[in-house]
């Protein structure tokens, strides 16, 4: 207790006598047992999400003598890229052995029109309704976010019957149609949230400027947007890209989806298997995906934390 | 000549009634202020001026004309938000002349009115700016400004100070002050802060629960509030209360009864329980107390200094009572002081009805 | 001139004279896409389905009522009570993996850890991956021969034994794997997030009452992030219902009928044994899992608060 009284003279300074003691930043040490149980978990973690794709590569660029001697993880001896050539150009679906190529453009020319159109409807309708709502509007989206949980098997032949009738069964704009409709909720939903937290002021002022609703959609709202359009299409691309079950039912094998091909040529049980040609091919098709998710990085986390936590 | 009327208006929300059997007139070139807490209804009226929320039932007129179902934009008003409401990839410009364009105004009429509006309010520095390139007083500014080339008879404001910070907040309210005896426009202002409310308005309409409970001048709100509700709502700090008896020119309130035919009662005889309201600033010490009807010792229990004047909590008839002295005054707890209250100044209120006696 | 009187408008979004259908013409019309899914598809061809399953379709769908039928079949079916058995080890398996796997990972990186974002992106990767592909890698690395056991034997394990996609009775665990690989980053995102939702000052007051971290989390942290939790509870369940893509590229269903799940199910039967009845039948089942799953939940979240 005495020492409580001595602790300071006049001036404030430590009297002497205490001087030692604590004082200044605490140290740190860098190797506490915490942090090591700490980095360890992430780091062994780390190692058995990454060590698959490792495998991936090593696979496609080693010949096939190599891998039936050795050890899948080791990385290749000889590199050979010739997998990755066979797998693009000359693997065999059936009758046709043109490659993953095929698969590859099919899935473009249905993800651009399935992406476009899909953001363009969910865009419209979560703007109309968090802005424009009528009666009935919130009724169908209710039902549009029951629907999102609706397993796909219990609607999927209706819609084959559906589309038959309309002429579009087994063509590229069937399959459009259904991943628009099947992007729908999850999409409506990005954007009713994101138009919603805009503040409600700004589109009493344009009104009050006299803007309609298409005007405030092109000129106020979408401008604003911008950042929940590229999540949007985030989000597309790599769900359109990477769906098997709608390709495999409303599409014909001319125009099978690339995750469809890939499939085939894989699980074929003709012939001998090619390991490496089939990592290969693997790869290829996950190639669209891992790009996009390691370019955007932030955003892609963004739109599926958006559309998952708010939902 | 009446620039805005309301008739017998109605808002529901469902089981919600927002707005009941609302009238209210509003003069040409008048400076109104609609005021009260949060969920009052204030900004729900506004909005139904503006044409954004549709009315249940009831009419409202612009400049004689019925604008019950009229677009926002063909009604002739110009409207403030308080989160600005700025168009953020528009430029100071675009944001100026959004409406005039949706309007298909001429290019050379745009250019003008912005130019005129830029130079009211001293923005035009700021003309080719994003509004995220502004501090909030600016951006407020050009808010104003999109209404001001409007060139509309009817300004609306949304608690458009709210979101700016004390001082800042005192600057634009006499800009605004100043707009109106210079634009001698029709102002409609909403706002919860009675300061505001005070300083700019000719009439302040105070509102609760969707309803009107005074319209009159600042002045008249202030020393005569024509309910209870009112008399606590306005003034900072608040008005006490006694609750007591009203018989024949007395006031009987815990045991101790006061003189009051120095007040004005509207009615002729009052007596009956009655509620006494006294402001803290209208209670007197010193030698001004001498010469007033009440008078009473009071030991003091807190002390409030605030600067300029200092607050003083007491009890008096057995409730809590405050007044106000001279920052200069030096007193402490425990304390015995004098006090005088005028009754001609203080405010009677009928304990059922809550009204002005 | 206008009469005021009787015109009733609701929450501000109802019908507005002179006419209440042309009020919000535009917003109307430009909900049509949005009003035909919902009304078509997500009512019109589930309610079709649901009828369909009690009737006697084979080949072509047709409104031969036959009762209960296709469902005393349907559960006489040993492929189908397989594929049910399945799901429900799989499903279990997978939402308690995946939550205490995705919030413990969760709380490691929210330990203000560095190289957070590169462990982040180490961890969701596989999220964006088609489940074709992450089938397809996981039937590599478990071949017996030439994958991990091969890899554990030649380091001198010899009788290490680990080929859960030869093995009908464990084979559904391989899946597993490859599902967990995939799907636990998405649910440490969520966690993440929610985690970061937390006020700092929690933390604070739980330091300077000197509690251990752990404790915090368990006591504090865990129930304050409910909503999340159930988010992602809900997340994960209807994403097993729906699990087929993954099984057609791991296993194709083998060995035998050891992996079949009831979407693969589903599909067999409409498209490839045309047998719709059994089809719709089994697909109304699942749709019936997906609803006592999520009744309660929305019962729960939705059922106390009334729109305001």
């Amino acid at each position: 207790m005495a020492d409580v009284t001595a602790s300071t003279n006049g001036n404030g300074i430590p009297a002497t006598g205490l001087v030692e003691g604590p004082r200044g930043a605490k140290p740190k040490r860098t190797f506490s047992r915490g942090n090591i149980f700490l980095y360890g978990t992430l780091i062994v973690v780390a190692v058995y999400y990454a060590l698959p794709l490792w495998v991936m590569v090593v696979t496609s660029l080693k010949g096939m003598p190599e891998i039936r001697m050795g050890n899948i993880f080791a990385p290749p001896v000889e590199i050979t890229f010739q997998p990755w050539v066979k797998a693009w150009a000359e693997a065999c679906t059936g009758i046709n052995c043109d490659g993953l190529s095929r698969g590859f453009w099919n899935s473009v020319r249905i993800l651009v029109p399935s992406v476009v159109l899909s953001i363009a409807v969910a865009s419209v309708n979560g703007y109309a309704l968090s802005n424009w709502k009528f009666k009935g509007s919130e009724v169908f989206f209710t039902i549009l976010m029951l629907g999102a949980f609706i397993p796909y098997q219990v609607m999927i032949y209706p819609i084959v019957i559906l589309l038959r009738e309309m002429g579009l069964y087994g063509t590229l704009w069937g399959l459009v149609l259904v991943h628009t409709i099947f992007g729908m909720p999850i999409l409506t939903l990005l954007f009713r949230n994101y138009f919603t937290s805009i503040p409600m002021d700004l589109f009493k002022a344009a009104r009050v400027d006299g803007a309609g609703f298409w005007g405030i959609y092109f000129r106020v709202m979408v401008p604003m947007a911008l950042p929940i359009f590229v999540v949007a299409m985030i989000l597309q691309v790599t769900g359109i890209w990477n769906d098997f079950l709608f390709g495999v039912i409303y599409t014909k094998p001319e125009i099978y989806p690339m995750t469809v091909q890939l499939n085939n040529i894989v699980n074929s049980v003709q012939g001998v298997k090619e390991y490496n040609v089939n990592m290969a091919a693997t790869l290829l098709t996950g190639l669209v995906p891992l790009t996009i998710y390691f370019v955007s990085g932030k955003l892609f986390v963004r739109g599926i934390a958006a559309g998952a936590v708010k939902g | 000549m009446h620039s805005v009327s309301i008739r017998s208006l109605d808002l529901h929300f469902g089981a919600v009634k927002v707005l009941q059997n609302l009238d209210l007139d509003i003069f040409d070139g008048e400076f109104l202020v609609l005021l009260g807490s949060s969920g009052c209804g204030k900004s729900t009226l506004l909005n139904c001026i503006a044409g954004l929320l549709d009315v249940t039932d009831g009419q409202i007129f612009i400049k004689d004309k019925n604008v019950t179902w009229l677009e926002p934009n063909e009604r002739g008003i110009g409207m403030v938000f308080q989160s600005y409401a700025l168009y953020p990839q528009m430029t100071v410009e675009g944001n100026l002349s959004f409406g005039l364009r949706n309007a298909r105004m001429p290019k050379a009429e745009i250019a003008k009115r912005v130019a005129r509006a830029a130079e009211i309010l001293q923005i035009e520095p700021l003309l080719k700016r994003k509004p995220a390139a502004l501090s909030g007083g600016q951006r407020q500014r050009v808010a104003i400004g999109r209404a001001l080339v409007r060139d509309v008879d009817v300004f609306l404001f949304d608690e458009p100070l709210s979101n700016l910070d004390a001082k800042l907040r005192a600057d634009l309210r006499v800009e605004i002050k100043r707009l109106h005896q210079n634009l001698e426009n029709t102002m409609i202002y909403v706002t919860h802060d009675q300061v505001e409310a005070m300083t700019l308005a000719d009439r302040i309409a105070i509102m609760k629960g969707g309803q009107i409970m005074q319209l009159a001048s600042p002045a008249e709100i202030y020393n005569r509030p024509g309910n209870k509700y009112v008399a606590d709502f306005i003034g900072s700090p608040s008005m006490n209360f006694l609750e007591g008896m009203l018989d024949s020119g007395r006031f009987t309130t815990s045991g101790e009864t006061l003189d009051t035919t120095a007040y004005p009662f509207s009615g002729s005889t009052a007596h009956g329980p009655a509620t006494m309201g006294v402001r803290p600033e209208h209670v007197a010490t010193g030698h001004e107390m001498q010469s007033l009807p009440i008078q009473a010792d009071v030991s003091v229990e807190l002390v409030e200094p605030m600067g300029s004047d200092t607050l003083v909590w007491t009890q008096f008839a057995g409730q809590t009572f405050r007044f106000r002295m001279d920052g200069q005054a030096e007193v402490a707890p425990g304390d015995t002081i004098r006090i005088g209250i005028d009754p001609a100044k203080a405010s009677f209120f009928d304990q059922k009805t809550e009204l002005r006696l | 001139m206008t009469s005021t009187d009787a015109r009733t408008v609701e929450a501000g979004n109802g019908s507005r004279p002179p006419n209440p259908l042309l009020k919000n013409l535009s917003a109307k019309i430009a909900s049509v896409p949005m009003a035909l899914t919902a009304l078509v598809i997500f009512l019109g061809c589930t309610g079709w389905t649901v009828v369909h399953s009690f009737t006697s379709s084979k080949l072509l769908p047709k409104l031969d009522f036959v009762g209960l039928d296709q469902y005393d079949r349907l559960w006489s079916t040993r492929r189908w009570l397989v594929s049910i058995e399945n799901l429900a080890i799989y499903g279990i398996c997978s939402l308690i993996f995946t939550l205490v796997i995705g919030f413990t990972l969760a709380a490691l990186l929210d330990r203000k850890v560095r190289f957070e974002s590169a462990f982040r992106t180490i961890y969701l990767y596989p999220f964006a991956l088609s489940f074709i592909v992450t089938g397809l890698v996981w039937q590599w690395l478990l071949n017996p021969e030439l994958g991990i056991q091969n890899v554990v034997r030649s380091l001198g394990w010899e009788s290490f034994s680990f080929d859960p996609l030869y093995n009908p009775d464990i084979v559904i665990f391989g899946i597993l794997i490859a599902g967990l690989w995939q799907g636990t980053g998405l649910i440490m995102v969520i966690m993440l997030a929610g985690l970061r939702g937390i006020d700092e000052d929690i933390w604070k007051a739980a330091r300077v009452d000197g509690i251990p971290v752990w404790k915090t989390y368990v006591l504090v942290i865990i129930p304050m992030m409910r909503p999340v939790f159930v988010t992602a509870l809900v997340l994960i369940t209807s994403g097993i219902v729906k699990i087929y893509d993954l099984v057609v590229a791991q296993t194709s269903g083998g060995p035998g009928i050891a992996s079949e799940v009831p979407a693969k199910y589903v599909y067999d039967r409409m498209f490839s044994s045309q047998n719709l009845g059994q089809g719709f039948a089994a697909s109304t089942m699942m749709l019936l899992m997906v609803a006592i799953i999520l009744i309660p939940w929305a019962y729960l979240e939705f059922g106390g608060k009334k729109r305001g």
